[in-house]
Formats: structure tokens, C-alpha cells, sequence
């Protein structure tokens, strides 16, 4: 418990540090140029460098855990897909995973049966449901968000906003990815304060994490829902961020919760690289299930 | 020696809510049963290992080497430039938890430093500790910890309380592999003088005679003297079993075992038996005389020690290509060491069976072949005459051995073989066999008497599952293909399973071999009454 408690200690100290900073000392500038800036360099230099060291490193051996059967004699049918054996295995396997999350598929639980001292094992899908929700909620988003930066903006990235979009029917304001993500991140959460098992190897890093990402989130909807922000000013600004050339002629007229939201974006960007978010080029470097077989 | 263990019914109770004890606090008890005497001095000093001293795990004082910290974390340093491997599973771990209840040992034992991702924690929080920013700055807030002479302690307990099956890695988004972490934690200790007897005496024997038992060439060949006598008493047919044969076509390895213990010598006979009836041209080695190596238990530089002398037999022999028996770890390094290690045999050809004409396209690199893909291709091309009716004593399963499941992916040519061999042929629940198959629970050097709560323990999964096809399909016979297993699994079915035997592959293929000029057969390879009808209706 006080693993949660501190991280939302910490996250209530990011979201106060905004509101001072704006409402005491209208310090827009700051929290909407020079801080996001810095964090998106500190984040790109950090991933870099993080993959230049992992690439520095050696391998000396290939040693990949295979599953599945092997490619030995002709008629025995191996597993492609499990136990790649040439290139094109590979990459099927590393697609899989990367977009399927195809290892969290394969979880088990166990439990055993009082009566007759059996143990069983029962494929369990929710970690790898809540994995994919979560993950797949946050790329559709970053990709509605890249709506900001662009004029005129791409017709993919549209369409994806507009499936996204579909409850505006019913509600103007909800976006499909808005509900689930928050939904799989506490349940994420949950599932590490309520699992013994679970709490045991959380640490105050792992909370923190989801109380981010969770406030980043939180902070964007709330945007959406009560606080509105002008938009035109936020794309001018946005836009010309990516100039180099920041527009900060009307600033005063956004409010408050973009600060909060940047804000809070900003921290993340700054802690990525030194946790364990870095999964995410991680991932791709070296995973030892995807290895070819045979040279 | 069973007298300390409790009751099968006892230690099935496992308690899985961890306690309150922390995961940064080091706490290893080394309770009677859970630990594995320490490595003799001499046996240190041939290997040529650092800092040998005398020491046991119960003592308060570990007589380490007086900078043992600095040694530590420069080797961890070494080690992360070394392996991309170590440092980015160390960087990358989101404790997810879907490792953690896939070890052996954690559901023999409940206790949650067992569950892989705290096992990997271990060490991940001393590499925050000295090796990250994040970890300098934040200290305990972000899971690191200063390395103190109890985090060594833990370090002993828990790092040899790991098979390095690598089961665990199955499950892992990113397959990060606890087996290679636990490989270069037995290196760290390694450098400071801490290391368990069972590996470092089998090494030292390997060195200096070429297998794990230490038997010199002579008592070697005594031994197979009397297979053959065994197998002449069996079947009437007097083999003969090339020793040191320059020139041959194929150099046999297998592990040491099989030669010396039980059930590992029915499997002998099986091979010699085998291998007279195809009229192979090949060749034992009394210096390669082992295929097992206890080097990959502890360190790198061991394993290419010890497996160089295949090479290096096979090179002054001067055969074509190697074969390989049953053993399990061998097939590991072979498969994914050896090649980089030792290699390239570009002496050596690539495999092709004599009887078959087959080439053996996937050992094209290492020249090295196991006989359950020898042997299934010639049943799948007719060149043996077999009776499965002699094998109807006994009901079969197969276990997969964690190196040749995970470590190269053997699963269908044994089963082909067996279900070739025998009439009643069960295979284990599926979520306990193949890729997801359970350790034996006393691999990677673990399997000592004294370590015997832990063993059976570690076994509870897979004898768990043995149990369940004796009592549904009245299994017998367990049979697999690794040496350790067959080592351990008597004492480990005997305890959890009784009833269930342990034997090889090529052991059921021997009692349904019909071998040209065989007498009638009386009893299987055991000794065990059967009936021969083959025999009958050939006269």
C-alpha cells in the first residue's frame, strides 16, 4: 500500500506544480515551451543512448528459448512460427509478438485441487487482454494526437480518429480509447495491489508508472469533458513547436489543464528513459525468443 | 537418506502468500535439505578457480577475499559489456508477473523469492544500485540495494536454487531468460571463491579424464565388457562395441551416466544393441567419454573447456560426424554453445546416415546429431524390425527434458520412436509437456542427497503430472532423454508417484528390437518377463 500512496503523493506534487506555476506566477512560457522541450530531449538523447548502450554489449552466443517443435527431418512438421528456422520465421514471430502480445497468450495459473492433490494449469487471458488494451489504447492515441502537429492532416490518421470517435453519437465528447485505457490501467493497478504476489515484487517504480500515465491520461479527458482549452491555440503552438519557433503570442488564453496535462507529459517524457519503460525499444533489440535457429 | 523429508502429504501444503518479508531485504535460510555442500579446496585449486577456501553456508563467516565487493561488481561490470543479454533483461523487466508462478520451484515451495522475476531482482537491484542513474540517485524508492555480504548469501541460496530450465522465459513477454541471469550469477560468486561441489568435482574429473565420474580408459572399457555380456545373456548375439577406433565413421558420445548407473544402463544396452544391429560403422571414445557438461553449471570458460575435447577426439580419430545420446544439458550446449565456443568442426562433415542416406541439414554447423533424430529417421524408412507387443507390460509417457524442449525443440522424434515401440503410449496434460514441460526439479547440479527437501520440492509439478496418467491411463514407465533426469526421477517418482518407473527411449526400442540371429527372448532389458511372438513366427 504505501507503494501507492507515495506514487500519488508524487503525482499530486506534479499536478500542483503547474497550477502554481500558472496561477501564481503565470509562468506559461515555461511550462508550455521550455520544460516540454527539454523533456522531449531529454526522452529522445535517453532512449538513444539507452539502445547504444544495449547495442554496445555483446552477444556471444545464440541461445534462444524455443518452443515448439524444431526443424529436423523432412517429414516432421516444425513449428515455423515457435522455433523459427530462417528469417521469415522470425519476423512472423517477432510481429506477433510485438503486435499480439503473443507470449502473454500463452499464460497459465495454477491451482491445486484439494480433494485429489492434482495440480492443474488453466490458460489465463486477462494480463494479456488488459496488455493489449492498454498498449493498443495508447498508440491509437498517440496517433489522434499527431492530428495536432499536422496541417493538413492525414487522411489515416483521420480515419482512425473518426472510428475512434464513434460514441460522439451518443456523447460528444468520448473517444472509445479514452474509456478502455483508463479502464486497463486500473485494472492494471488493481491487479498489483490485490494479487500477493503481485505486491511483493512492485515497487514504488512500477506504481508511479501507471500514476502517470494514468494522470496523463486523466488530465487529457478531463480536458475533453469540463475544462475545455481552445484548440486553434493549442494546434498553433503545437505546430510551431516543431518549427522550432514557438508561437507564444496566446498563451493566456489556454487553461489551466493543458498546462497540467503537458505538464504531466513532460515528467513522463523526463522519467522514461531511466525506468522500466524502455521495455519498449527493449523489446525489439533482443528478445531471446526471436532468434533464428540455424545459421 | 529420506528420513529428514516430511511426507509427500506434508510438503504438497505449500503456503503461496508471500510472508511479510520484503523483496530488498536479503533473508536466506539455509535450512536442512535446501543447500548443497560447498566445493572442495583441491578440486578448486585443478580447476584452476579463484580464491579456494574452506566454508559452509551455515557459518557466519564466509572467509570472502578481502576486496570480494570490488571483484563482484567489476565482474558485473565485465559481464554487462560482455552479454547485451544481461544488461537488457536487467533494464527491461516491467514486473508484469507472468513469470511468476511458472518455476518448479516456487509452486514446490511457495516461497516468493523463487518466482522468477525476484530471483532476476536479486541481482537487478544491485545493478541499480552501482549501475544506473536512477538507482544512485533514488536509491530504494526505484528497487535498488547496496551489495552487503547477506546479499551474497541470497545470492548462493537462491542462484542455486535455479535449474536453468528456462521455463520461466516461455512465458515472458520478452523471453527474458532467469537461466542466463542465474548462469552469470554462479560466475559472480564463482569469482569469490563460492561455488557447490557437485559441479566443481564433476568438472575437475571431466578435465582430467574426460567424463564426470572420474573413470579412467581402462575401467571404461571393463564396463563395456560386461554390457556386452549382459547383452549376449539377453538376446544370444555377441556384439562387438569399437573403443578408440580410428577411422570410423561416426564417434558416439553420451553422457558418463549411461555407462555406471540405473535405469541409464538399459538405455546403454539399447544403443550397443542398436548400433550392432544396423552393422554401424562407429566408435566410442574413452577420452571423450562423456557427453554432459557440468562447466555449463558454473561458467563459460568451464564449458569450453570440457567440451572441447569432443572436437578434439573426433579430430584425432578422424571420423565423419558425431553422434549424440541421451543426455539433456549436452544437447544444449552442442545446439547453442558449441558452435561459437568450440567450433567451427570444418574437420568434420555434415551428417548423413549411412543406413538411410538422410543428411541431417539442421547440424550443419556443429556436425553433431542426436539419436532420437538418428533413430527416427531409420524406423520412419523401415530399416528395423521391431515388436511392439514385447513392450505391453508397460504403459508409456514421455517427459520432455527442459534443454532438448526449450533449448532446441526435440519433441516429435521421440514420441514417433515410442509410439513405433510400444502398444500403450500416454502423453502428460498438455500444459506440462512439451515447451511448458516441468523440471525434474534437481538440474544444473542440484541433484545432491543433501539438497533433497528442495529436489522433491522442485519435482512436485512434474511428478504431479506423472501421477495424474498413472492413475488415469496406469502409466508405468517414464521415459526421457536426459541423464539427470533419469538420475533423480527414481527417488523423485518413489516419493510422489510410486509406481511409475523411469527408463530411455532406446531402452523401449531395445525390448522391441527383433535383432537378426536373436534367441528367443525371455525378459526385457530389465530382466522383466516378456513375450516374444516375432521370434516364434520367423521359425
Amino acid at each position: 500500500m504505501m507503494g501507492v500512496i507515495n506514487s500519488l503523493f508524487i503525482l499530486a506534487i506534479l499536478i500542483i506544480v503547474p497550477v502554481i506555476g500558472i496561477e501564481v506566477y503565470d509562468w506559461q512560457s515555461t511550462f508550455a515551451v521550455y520544460i516540454p522541450y527539454a523533456a522531449a530531449g531529454i526522452f529522445l538523447l535517453g532512449m538513444l543512448y539507452r539502445m547504444y548502450k544495449w547495442g554496445r554489449s555483446f552477444v556471444p552466443f545464440q541461445v534462444p528459448t524455443t518452443c515448439g517443435q524444431q526443424k529436423s527431418l523432412p517429414w516432421i512438421k516444425n513449428n515455423e512460427l515457435e522455433n523459427p528456422s530462417g528469417t521469415r520465421g522470425v519476423i512472423g514471430r517477432m510481429f506477433l509478438e510485438i503486435f499480439l502480445f503473443r507470449s502473454l497468450f500463452r499464460n497459465q495459473r495454477f491451482e491445486l485441487e484439494e480433494d485429489r492433490k492434482r495440480l492443474r494449469f488453466d490458460g489465463t487471458y486477462m494480463l494479456w487482454l488488459a496488455g493489449m488494451v492498454f498498449h493498443w489504447s495508447l498508440l491509437i492515441i498517440i496517433i489522434r494526437h499527431t492530428r495536432l502537429f499536422m496541417e493538413p492532416t492525414i487522411n489515416v490518421v483521420n480515419l482512425i480518429r473518426d472510428v475512434d470517435a464513434l460514441p460522439h453519437v451518443l456523447f460528444s465528447v468520448l473517444y472509445i480509447t479514452d474509456v478502455v485505457i483508463v479502464v486497463a490501467l486500473t485494472f492494471l493497478l488493481l491487479r498489483r495491489i490485490l494479487s500477493p504476489q503481485m505486491k511483493y515484487i512492485s515497487l514504488l517504480s512500477d506504481y508511479f508508472a501507471v500514476a502517470l500515465i494514468t494522470g496523463v491520461a486523466m488530465s487529457g479527458i478531463l480536458m475533453r469533458w469540463f475544462w475545455r482549452v481552445d484548440l486553434v491555440y493549442v494546434k498553433e503552438l503545437a505546430m510551431s513547436f516543431l518549427r522550432f519557433d514557438p508561437d507564444t503570442a496566446n498563451l493566456d488564453a489556454i487553461g489551466l489543464a493543458f498546462y497540467v496535462h503537458i505538464f504531466l507529459l513532460s515528467a513522463l517524457l523526463i522519467y522514461f528513459p531511466f525506468s522500466k519503460m524502455v521495455h519498449m525499444g527493449g523489446g525489439i533489440s533482443q528478445s531471446n525468443q526471436e532468434y533464428g535457429e540455424y545459421k | 537418506m529420506g528420513e529428514e523429508v516430511a511426507s509427500p502429504e506434508e510438503l504438497i501444503e505449500v503456503e503461496y502468500k508471500p510472508k511479510k518479508q520484503d523483496l530488498m531485504v536479503p533473508s536466506p535460510e539455509f535450512r536442512h535439505g535446501t543447500w548443497s555442500y560447498t566445493a572442495s579446496v583441491k578440486r578448486m585449486e585443478h580447476l584452476g578457480l579463484p580464491h579456494p577456501h574452506e566454508w559452509q553456508p551455515t557459518d557466519a563467516d564466509w572467509k570472502l577475499p578481502q576486496n570480494w565487493k570490488e571483484i563482484v561488481l567489476k565482474g558485473m561490470e565485465e559481464r554487462l559489456n560482455k552479454y547485451r543479454s544481461l544488461r537488457v533483461f536487467l533494464d527491461i523487466c516491467v514486473r508484469c508477473g507472468a513469470c511468476a508462478d511458472k518455476c518448479h520451484y516456487y509452486i514446490g515451495s511457495g516461497d516468493p523469492k523463487n518466482m522468477p522475476v525476484a530471483r532476476t531482482e536479486l541481482m537487478r537491484s544491485v545493478y541499480r544500485r552501482y549501475f544506473t542513474t536512477a538507482g544512485k540517485i533514488f536509491g530504494s524508492a526505484v528497487g535498488a540495494r547496496d551489495l552487503t555480504e547477506d546479499v551474497i548469501k541470497e545470492w548462493f541460496y537462491y542462484y542455486y536454487q535455479c535449474t536453468e530450465c528456462r521455463r520461466c522465459s516461455v512465458f515472458c513477454p520478452y523471453g527474458i531468460d532467469t537461466c542466463e541471469i542465474t548462469m552469470l550469477g554462479r560466475e559472480l560468486l564463482n569469482l569469490i571463491g563460492i561455488n557447490i561441489n557437485w559441479i566443481v568435482e564433476p568438472a575437475s574429473n571431466c578435465l582430467r579424464t574426460g567424463n564426470h565420474l572420474g573413470i579412467p580408459p581402462h575401467a571404461l572399457v571393463d564396463t563395456v565388457e560386461f554390457a556386452v555380456d549382459e547383452v549376449e545373456d539377453l538376446t544370444g548375439i555377441k556384439i562387438e562395441v569399437p573403443l578408440n577406433k580410428k577411422g570410423a565413421e561416426i564417434l558416439f558420445v553420451t553422457p558418463s551416466a549411461d555407462y555406471f548407473a540405473q535405469p541409464h544402463w538399459f538405455t546403454f544396452m539399447g544403443y550397443l544393441m542398436l548400433f550392432h544391429e544396423l552393422g554401424l560403422d562407429y566408435t566410442m571414445s574413452t577420452y571423450a567419454s562423456e557427453g554432459g557438461n557440468f562447466g555449463l553449471f558454473h561458467s563459460y570458460e568451464t564449458i569450453k573447456r570440457l567440451n572441447a575435447k569432443i572436437y578434439a577426439e573426433a579430430r584425432r580419430l578422424g571420423v565423419k560426424w558425431i553422434l549424440g545420446g541421451e543426455c539433456g544439458h549436452m544437447w544444449r550446449v552442442i545446439h547453442q554453445y558449441m558452435d561459437t565456443l568450440n567450433g567451427p568442426a570444418d574437420f568434420l562433415e555434415v551428417p548423413k546416415s549411412p543406413i538411410t542416406g538422410t543428411v541431417f541439414e539442421n547440424a550443419k554447423a556443429t556436425k553433431m546429431t542426436h539419436i532420437a533424430e538418428f533413430t527416427s529417421d531409420l524406423i520412419y524408412n523401415n530399416k528395423l524390425k521391431l515388436d511392439p507387443s514385447r513392450n505391453d507390460h508397460w504403459r508409456v509417457t514421455y517427459h520432455d527434458s527442459c534443454n532438448t524442449a526449450r533449448g532446441m525443440g526435440i519433441f516429435e522424434e521421440p514420441r514417433y520412436i515410442l509410439n513405433k515401440v510400444c502398444n500403450y503410449y500416454f502423453d502428460m496434460p498438455e500444459n506440462t509437456i512439451k515447451e511448458k514441460t516441468f523440471c525434474c526439479g534437481s538440474g544444473s547440479g542440484l541433484g545432491t542427497d543433501e539438497n533433497l527437501e528442495m529436489r522433491l520440492r522442485g519435482g512436485l509439478p512434474r511428478a504431479n503430472a506423472v501421477k495424474y496418467v498413472h492413475e488415469e491411463n496406469g502409466v508405468n514407465m517414464m521415459t526421457c532423454m536426459c541423464a539427470i533426469d533419469k538420475a533423480n526421477f527414481p527417488t523423485l517418482l518413489n516419493y510422489w508417484s510410486p509406481g511409475v518407473e523411469t527408463g530411455g527411449v532406446h531402452e523401449m526400442l531395445a525390448n522391441a528390437l527383433v535383432m537378426k540371429g536373436e534367441k528367443e527372448r525371455e525378459s526385457d532389458v530389465r530382466g522383466n518377463p516378456m513375450n516374444s511372438k516375432a521370434v516364434e513366427e520367423q521359425e
